[in-house]
């Protein structure tokens, strides 16, 4: 058995070089999987001492599949965690992607020791360099995505889970992965107060297409409730049409203070909402969505004074405390310099005589730079559109499809269709 | 009259607004208490008797109150409505001297009479329905409605009258029950049946005669206002004819239709329309004007509105409140009505200026710079004026919307609109596609 083992590690020295060479070495190693896991865990750690990360990346990914088949002890976790770390950082992405299931194993069960430990902020940069390894496109998500997002937001470092989200995903393998991507993303967005994003990714989970509903569409579906009056000061409890049908018949039953919340903020009582806050305090707290909902509350205030720069020139601080129901003029002012810093609104506040005077939005969208931000963007969605009309293409070459309009072509006149089944005619 | 020659004229007149002093002759009518016997002498029948215990309940003024219950005791002793009868006795309460308590020996012999008659409509319906005269039915229900109605027990009239109609043999017939079942569902309050019987009666082959005409025009004015569409109403009280005189007062008195016609014309007519009423209709349509001669503070306040006094319009108006609350039919719109002609007004007075002192405005509309801020600031958050308010120095400056940026604004914002939603598309097409492929691989 040692004899094999050795002749294993040796195969595995000879046989990185080539791509050909590789694809051999990996029917080795899966004939051998059974072999591995005979061997204990400090016997495999001292063969992998004998491969080189970089080089062998590929036997060296079996083996520590091997290993952390296993249940491994807390004095040892330590030590693997440091040699998974160095793993990822230095293997070599031709080799990984011969195996990214294996791959993606390793990063999970790393994820989870790291999460047992509670050092989740241990596991954000190697995490981040595993997506960024596997990921073949950047319109690809890989599986690692929502692990690498949760640790993210478990150690609270927002700012590095932005990049991976700036991706346009569009293709997906696990409908799994997607859901918890948004999720996970949105809550990232969140801390990184990106309502706008945030809304985008959430509002993807929520009109998913899902045949049952499942629970993180229902956290999705409360967030995104609170997000949307953040940002878009209302909520509409109507669903998109391309919402499915199970998340349209069955979400409002599962977020009812919710929706109460939202036909609070439309009344546009500012008192009325903080009672029903109050009242609804713990059921919040319950969903860890307090502090979200102590932002829409702040939310309001700041639409308010939103409003009040449509119909005022100048406003004393005073003023504007009265009419926003805040208790002072020290307490409006801070929120209007907050506004103002965060650019929400346009504004000077002269304080030797407490007056706000309210100016108008000094983009006259003559500058160069808007007239690059707007030829980008026009490009930008030229690409799309073209994305979208070779995919509409590909759809109606699709065998599969074709096949499924040409069931119903029978039941069906070709008149009552005004889309792909017209394109199939010529 | 010149259209320029106008404009210059109005705007002499804005200017000149705050002193009138040098301005027409104009009888301002203080707020006098209304003179209940000249008021009653308007109406007749139960309605003059309803109005006047409406006055009594809502005029909070003893003497007024009682002057209201004296009469309406005598109004009520000429018919034979006992019920109605012992409620108003019951309401002066001994306060009154003389001839006006509780009159049984009165009461119970038109009981008495009342029980007899009916008696003696029952047998008669009788004879004629085994008999199966069609005209001769119709008049039985018909008797039957009126002794119900005189008796106070509308339900049961406007039952009677209803069923007549099963019986009417010409347009005249169906006119009539239309008109009987219009005048109790206004009694009762009804509306709804009064707007539908309005329009039967309107769809009725024959030529209509211009008093009926007149008469409908009416109740459906006062059944729109009741059901507060208040346009509706104005125009319908515009168009009633001046044949309409004396005859319809059981419900309504030719003063009533301009108070009425004028009050929802300026509370809900924009600017150009109300300038061809004014043109057409309040000053070359005789009809109408005829009924504004009527009351002329209802004449004076829509002519100061149109040209623009709107101070000595509001105070009209203010004059003429604590009457119009005793109007049985208006009182209940007079504060809606009066807030939408005023929010018009200060509307209509901020509209050709590029900026306006507030202090001037408050001074031509009466009122203080605080409120009239508050006001203004509704408005504007309704997008009703376009417009900011300079608090610190109290001007209010107009609004032009900046065309070339909110074009690109809204460019911007489509842009990023399509952009998320093509992507999203593409999104759940894929999760689709592979849905799709997850099932069919679970086939094979």
């Amino acid at each position: 058995m040692d004899v094999n083992m050795d002749a294993i590690v040796a195969q595995t020295q000879g046989f990185s070089g080539n791509l050909s060479d590789l694809n051999h070495l990996q029917r080795i190693l899966k004939q051998c999987e059974e072999l591995f896991g005979a061997h204990t865990v400090s016997q495999l750690v001292s063969y992998l001492d004998q491969l080189d990360p970089c080089l062998h990346s590929l036997g060296y990914l079996y083996i520590l599949k091997a290993i952390l088949s296993a249940p491994v002890s807390k004095e040892e976790a330590n030590g693997l965690l440091v040699t998974i770390a160095r793993f990822i950082n230095s293997c070599s992405v031709e080799q990984i992607r011969l195996a990214p299931e294996i791959f993606v194993f390793i990063c999970r069960r790393f994820k989870d020791q790291v999460m047992s430990m509670e050092a989740p902020i241990r596991g954000v940069a190697p995490m981040l360099t595993a997506v960024c390894k596997l990921q073949v496109s950047s319109e690809k998500l890989t599986a690692l995505h929502s692990d690498f997002l949760l640790l993210c937001v478990l150690a609270k470092c927002y700012k590095t889970g932005m990049p991976v989200l700036e991706d346009d995903i569009s293709e997906v393998d696990q409908p799994r992965d997607f859901f918890l991507y948004c999720y996970y993303g949105g809550m990232i967005c969140i801390g990184q107060k990106h309502f706008g994003k945030a809304l985008e990714l959430l509002h993807n989970v929520v009109t998913a297409p899902m045949s049952t509903l499942n629970a993180i569409a229902v956290e999705a579906y409360k967030k995104y409730v609170l997000v949307s009056l953040i940002h878009l000061g209302q909520f509409s409890t109507s669903f998109r049409k391309y919402t499915s049908s199970a998340a349209q018949r069955n979400l409002k039953n599962f977020a009812p203070p919710y929706l109460d919340l939202a036909d609070c903020y439309g009344n546009g009582n500012i008192s009325e909402l903080e009672t029903f806050v109050q009242a609804n305090a713990e059921k919040f707290e319950s969903d860890n969505n307090l502090g979200l909902v102590k932002q829409v509350v702040s939310s309001m205030y700041k639409r308010n004074i939103q409003r009040l720069t449509q119909t005022y020139l100048t406003l004393s601080l005073q003023d504007i405390a009265n009419t926003v129901q805040l208790s002072n003029a020290k307490e409006a002012e801070m929120y209007v310099l907050q506004m103002i810093e965060d650019g929400e609104i346009y504004a000077a506040i002269n304080q030797k005589d407490g007056m706000v005077r309210f100016l108008e939005d000094p983009e006259q969208y003559k500058t160069r730079g808007m007239i690059e931000h707007i030829d980008s963007s026009i490009k930008r969605i030229v690409v799309l559109s073209k994305k979208m009309t070779s995919m509409d293409e590909l759809m109606s070459c699709d065998p599969m499809y074709l096949s499924k309009v040409g069931r119903e072509k029978h039941r069906y006149d070709f008149d009552d269709f005004d889309g792909a089944p017209q394109r199939f005619n010529f | 009259m010149e259209p320029d020659e106008e404009l210059g004229q109005i705007t002499d007149e804005i200017y000149a607004n705050g002193d009138e002093n040098k301005q027409r002759h104009r009888p301002i009518i203080s707020g006098e208490q209304l003179d209940i016997e000249a008021y009653a002498a308007l109406y007749s029948g139960r309605t003059k008797i309803t109005r006047l215990l409406f006055i009594a309940d809502r005029c909070g003024n003893s003497s007024m109150q009682l002057e209201a219950l004296r009469m309406a005791y005598d109004e009520i002793k000429k018919g034979e409505n006992t019920q109605l009868f012992r409620e108003v006795v019951q309401k002066i309460d001994g306060c009154l001297s003389g001839n006006y308590g509780p009159d049984p020996a009165w009461a119970d012999a038109v009981d008495r009479r009342a029980e007899m008659r009916k008696e003696k409509l029952e047998n008669e319906l009788n004879a004629y329905r085994t008999n199966l005269i069609k005209e001769s039915i119709r008049m039985g229900y018909n008797d039957f409605g009126d002794y119900y109605y005189a008796h106070g027990q509308l339900g049961e009239a406007f039952k009677n009258y209803v069923r007549t109609r099963d019986y009417c043999t010409t347009a005249k017939h169906i006119i009539h029950m239309c008109l009987n079942a219009i005048l109790v569902s206004i009694e009762m309050g009804q509306f709804t049946h009064v707007t539908s019987y309005v329009s039967k009666a309107e769809q009725s082959q024959d030529a209509l005669d211009a008093v009926t005409v007149a008469k409908l025009r009416c109740a459906a004015g006062v059944a729109n206002l009741e059901a507060k569409k208040y346009k509706l109403a104005a125009r319908k009280f515009l168009e009633v004819g001046p044949e309409l005189g004396n005859n319809y007062t059981e419900v309504i008195a030719p003063q009533d239709v301009a108070t009425y016609g004028g009050l929802c014309a300026l509370a809900s007519f924009d600017r150009g329309e109300l300038k061809a009423i004014i043109q057409y209709s309040f000053i070359d349509n005789i009809n109408f004007r005829n009924f504004l001669e009527l009351v002329p503070e209802i004449r004076e306040l829509i002519h100061d509105f149109y040209t623009s006094h709107y101070a000595s319009c509001l105070e009209y108006l203010g004059n003429l409140k604590a009457n119009l609350m005793l109007d049985i039919h208006l009182h209940d719109h007079v504060e809606t009505l009066y807030d939408q002609i005023r929010s018009k007004a200060l509307i209509q007075y901020t509209h050709p200026f590029v900026s306006v002192d507030l202090n001037m405005m408050a001074n031509a509309f009466k009122t203080s710079v605080a409120g009239l801020e508050k006001e203004l600031e509704a408005l504007i958050t309704d997008n009703q004026i376009q417009a900011r308010i300079d608090s610190h120095n109290k001007i209010l400056y107009a609004r032009h919307a900046d065309q070339r940026n909110a074009t690109f604004q809204k460019v911007l914002q489509t842009g990023k609109e399509f952009d998320r939603d093509v992507r999203s598309m593409l999104l759940r097409a894929n999760l689709l596609k592979h849905e799709y492929i997850l099932k069919t691989s679970r086939k094979h």
